[in-house]
C-alpha cells in the first residue's frame, strides 16, 4: 500500500478520532485523578453537549463554531449541577457508590436527550465537504480545526494547571488530598472547579465527535470505552498522557481495520485497556492506580 | 375469558420476575456480598442465553447448531460459558479498585453484543437463533406456561439456597470481611484476589443461568433481546432498592421494580403515539432517577442485610473508629 494512501485513509482519521477521544480522556482523567472515581456517565455529558449545540444553531440559526463556547458552558454547569445535586451527598461513602450514581446519571442523561431530540440521526450543517489537499495529505477543513482545537484547550489546561494559584491547588489535591486540604486547600472550589472543567472537555469532545461525524443519542456511550482505555494507557491523573493516549487508541482503532474485521474496530480500545492493565497498570506516563 | 386472560398476564410476569431474581442474585453475589462492580449484566446474559440456545437448538443453515442436547446440558453449558468469559476479566481487573471492573465489563457487554451481531456463522446475526426447545412446550398454553413458572420458581429456589449456604459458611463471611476492610482480610492471610475471583465467577455463571432460561422461554433469542444498558441497569436498581447482601431483599426488588417498570409501560402505552417516544425515555429516566434517591435516602434498600447481634455492635464501634480516623 502507497505510503500516502496509508497516512491519509487510516492515520489522519485516526489523529482526529483521537484528538476526540483525547479532549474527553484529559477530563476523565481529572476526576479519577481529583476527585477519585470513574465517571461513568463522562460519554453522555459529552452527548448533551454535542446535542445542546445543535440545539443552538437550530434556534439561532448561527454556525457551529458560535455554538461550541455555548455548549462548553452550558456543560459547565450541568457538571456542576450534577455534582451539587447527585454527587456530592455520596462524599462519605465509599467511592464505589459515586461510581454507581454516575452510571445511573449517564442513562438520565441519555433519556433526557432522547426525550428532546428524539432518536433520530443528526447533523450541524448539511452538505458534503470535501477534502482539500495539502501537498499529497487530503485533509477537510474541520479535521484541522479538531486538532489544533484539540492542542489548544489542552494547552491553556496545561498552563493552568502548572501556573495559577487554583491549577496548583488542583493538582495538589490529585497528589495527596490529605496533605492538600492541611495546606489550606478550598476541598469544595476545587471540586466545583474542576467539574466546570470537565463539563467544558465534554462538551468539546462531543461537538468535535459530532462535526467530524454525526450526532446520535449513543454516540457519547461508544465513546466511553476509548475514552477510560486512553486514559489508563496515558496514567490516571496524568493530562499529557491522556492526551498521548487518546492518539494512540484513535490511531490504533483506525488502523486495525487493515487486520481485522471492521465490525471489531470499537473492540480495539477494550484490547488496550486490558493489556495496559495487565502490564503496566500505572499507564505510560507512571500515572496512579486506584 | 378475562380471568383467563389475567391469569396468562400473571403468569407471564412471574416467570419474568423469576429469571430476573437469577441475574439479581448473581449480582448479589458480586457486588452484595463481595463489593465487585459488574456492569456488564446483560454480556454474561447474552452468553448465557446464545450458549444454551446452541447446545440445544436444531441443526440450522444460518448458524451453528444441530447438537440438540438435553435442555439441562444447555444450561449446564450457559452457566460454563458465562464463568469462562468472567475469568479472564476478573484475572485482569480484581487486581485494581471496582472502578477498573465497571469499566472492563461495560467493555466486555460491548464486545459481547459486536459478536453477536456480526458473527452470523455462531450466532445467526440479526435473525438470532429460533426454535429453542422449552421444557413443557409441548402442552397447552396456559399449562406449558404454569409448568415452565414451576420449573423457575424451582431453579430460584435452589440458586437461592445454594447461595444461602455457600454465605453462612466460613466462605461467606469471609466475602463480607474482605468487602468491609480488605487490609484486615490480608492481614488474616487471606487470598483476596482469588477469592473475589470465585465470587465474579460464581455470580456470572448464575447470571448464564438466567440468561438461559430466557432464551428457553421466549424459544428464540435475537441481539434486540440485550440492550446492555437498560437490562444491567434494571438489575442494579432492583437489587440497590431490594437491599443488596441480602438475597430476600434481591428477590423483593425485583418483584417491586419490574411491576413499577411493567406498570409504567402499561400507562405510556395509553398515551397517544406521538408522545409514545418522549413517554418511553422518560421512564428510563425516572428509573435513573430512582437510583439517585434510594442511594441517597435509603442506601440499605427495603430489607437491609441482616447482621448479628454482636457483629453488629462491633461494626457500628469499627465505623465510629473509621470516621473519626478520618
Amino acid at each position: 500500500m502507497p505510503f500516502m494512501e496509508f497516512v491519509n485513509f487510516y492515520l489522519m482519521p485516526g489523529i482526529v478520532l483521537g484528538s476526540i477521544y483525547a479532549l474527553g480522556a484529559v477530563g476523565i482523567t481529572l476526576v479519577f485523578g481529583i476527585l477519585r472515581f470513574a465517571h461513568l456517565a463522562h460519554g453522555d455529558l459529552a452527548t448533551l453537549g454535542a446535542f445542546a449545540a445543535l440545539g443552538v444553531v437550530t434556534i439561532f440559526g448561527v454556525s457551529p463554531w458560535v455554538a461550541l463556547p455555548v455548549a462548553m458552558i452550558f456543560c459547565a454547569f450541568m457538571a456542576i449541577g450534577i455534582d451539587k445535586v447527585f454527587y456530592d451527598y455520596l462524599s462519605e461513602r465509599p467511592k464505589i457508590i459515586v461510581v454507581m450514581s454516575s452510571l445511573g446519571i449517564a442513562l438520565m442523561l441519555r433519556a433526557l436527550v432522547q426525550v428532546i431530540w428524539g432518536v433520530d440521526t443528526e447533523t450541524y450543517t448539511r452538505g458534503i465537504v470535501r477534502p482539500e489537499n495539502y501537498w499529497g495529505i487530503r485533509i477537510r477543513d474541520r479535521e484541522i480545526y479538531t486538532i489544533i482545537a484539540m492542542f489548544a484547550i489542552v494547552g491553556v489546561l496545561w498552563v493552568f494547571l502548572q501556573k495559577t494559584k487554583w491549577g496548583k491547588a488542583m493538582r495538589a489535591m490529585s497528589d495527596n488530598p490529605d496533605l492538600a486540604l492541611l495546606s489550606g486547600v478550598d476541598n469544595r472550589k476545587v471540586t466545583m472547579l474542576t467539574w466546570a472543567i470537565v463539563g467544558i472537555l465534554c462538551a468539546a469532545s462531543g461537538f468535535f465527535l459530532g462535526i467530524n461525524t454525526e450526532l446520535k443519542p449513543l454516540m457519547g456511550w461508544t465513546m466511553l470505552l476509548p475514552m477510560f482505555a486512553a486514559t489508563i494507557l496515558g496514567g490516571v491523573g496524568r493530562v499529557e498522557g491522556a492526551v498521548v493516549g487518546g492518539l494512540i487508541v484513535g490511531i490504533v482503532e483506525e488502523t486495525s481495520v487493515l487486520l481485522i474485521p471492521g465490525e471489531y474496530k470499537a473492540a480495539m480500545a477494550f484490547a488496550i485497556l486490558l493489556l495496559i492493565l495487565l502490564v503496566r497498570p500505572t499507564g505510560l506516563l507512571k500515572g496512579k492506580v486506584l | 375469558m378475562e380471568l383467563i386472560g389475567l391469569l396468562n398476564y400473571a403468569v407471564f410476569m412471574a416467570i419474568f420476575i423469576g429469571i430476573y431474581s437469577l441475574l439479581a442474585l448473581g449480582l448479589n453475589i458480586q457486588w452484595g456480598f463481595s463489593g465487585l462492580f459488574n456492569a456488564g449484566i446483560a454480556g454474561f446474559f447474552a452468553v448465557g442465553a446464545y450458549s444454551s440456545a446452541i447446545v440445544t437448538a436444531p441443526e440450522s443453515s444460518v448458524h451453528l447448531g444441530g447438537f440438540q442436547m438435553p435442555v439441562v446440558v444447555g444450561w449446564i453449558a450457559a452457566m460454563i460459558a458465562a464463568g469462562l468469559i468472567a475469568w479472564p476479566i476478573g484475572k485482569v481487573c480484581l487486581r485494581f479498585r471496582s472502578d477498573y471492573l465497571a469499566i472492563a465489563t461495560i467493555g466486555v457487554a460491548e464486545i459481547i453484543r459486536l459478536i453477536v451481531k456480526s458473527e452470523g456463522w455462531l450466532t445467526g446475526g440479526a435473525r438470532g437463533i429460533n426454535k429453542v426447545p422449552r421444557p413443557f412446550g409441548d402442552l397447552s398454553y396456559l399449562y406449558s406456561q404454569l409448568a415452565y413458572l414451576a420449573l423457575v420458581i424451582a431453579i430460584v429456589f435452589a440458586v437461592y439456597w445454594a447461595i444461602e449456604r455457600q454465605i453462612s459458611a466460613p466462605w461467606g463471611r469471609m466475602m463480607r470481611g474482605i468487602r468491609d476492610n480488605e487490609d484486615a482480610a490480608t492481614a488474616m492471610g487471606k487470598d483476596i484476589k482469588a477469592r473475589r475471583l470465585e465470587a465474579f465467577i460464581f455470580g456470572a455463571a448464575i447470571m448464564g443461568l438466567g440468561g438461559a432460561l430466557f432464551a428457553h422461554f421466549n424459544r428464540s433469542i435475537t441481539p434486540e433481546a440485550i440492550d446492555p444498558m437498560i437490562a444491567t441497569f434494571l438489575i442494579w436498581i432492583m437489587l440497590i432498592l431490594g437491599g443488596s447482601g441480602n438475597n430476600r431483599g434481591a428477590l423483593l426488588g425485583v418483584a417491586v421494580v419490574w411491576i413499577i417498570w411493567s406498570a409504567s409501560e402499561f400507562l405510556t402505552d395509553q398515551l397517544p403515539t406521538e408522545y409514545a417516544i418522549q413517554a418511553k425515555y422518560m421512564r428510563v429516566f425516572v428509573i435513573g432517577l430512582l437510583l439517585q434517591l434510594v442511594l441517597r435516602f435509603r442506601p440499605e434498600g427495603i430489607l437491609p442485610e441482616p447482621q448479628g447481634v454482636s457483629s453488629r455492635t462491633e461494626t457500628k464501634t469499627f465505623q465510629k473508629q473509621e470516621s473519626a480516623a478520618k
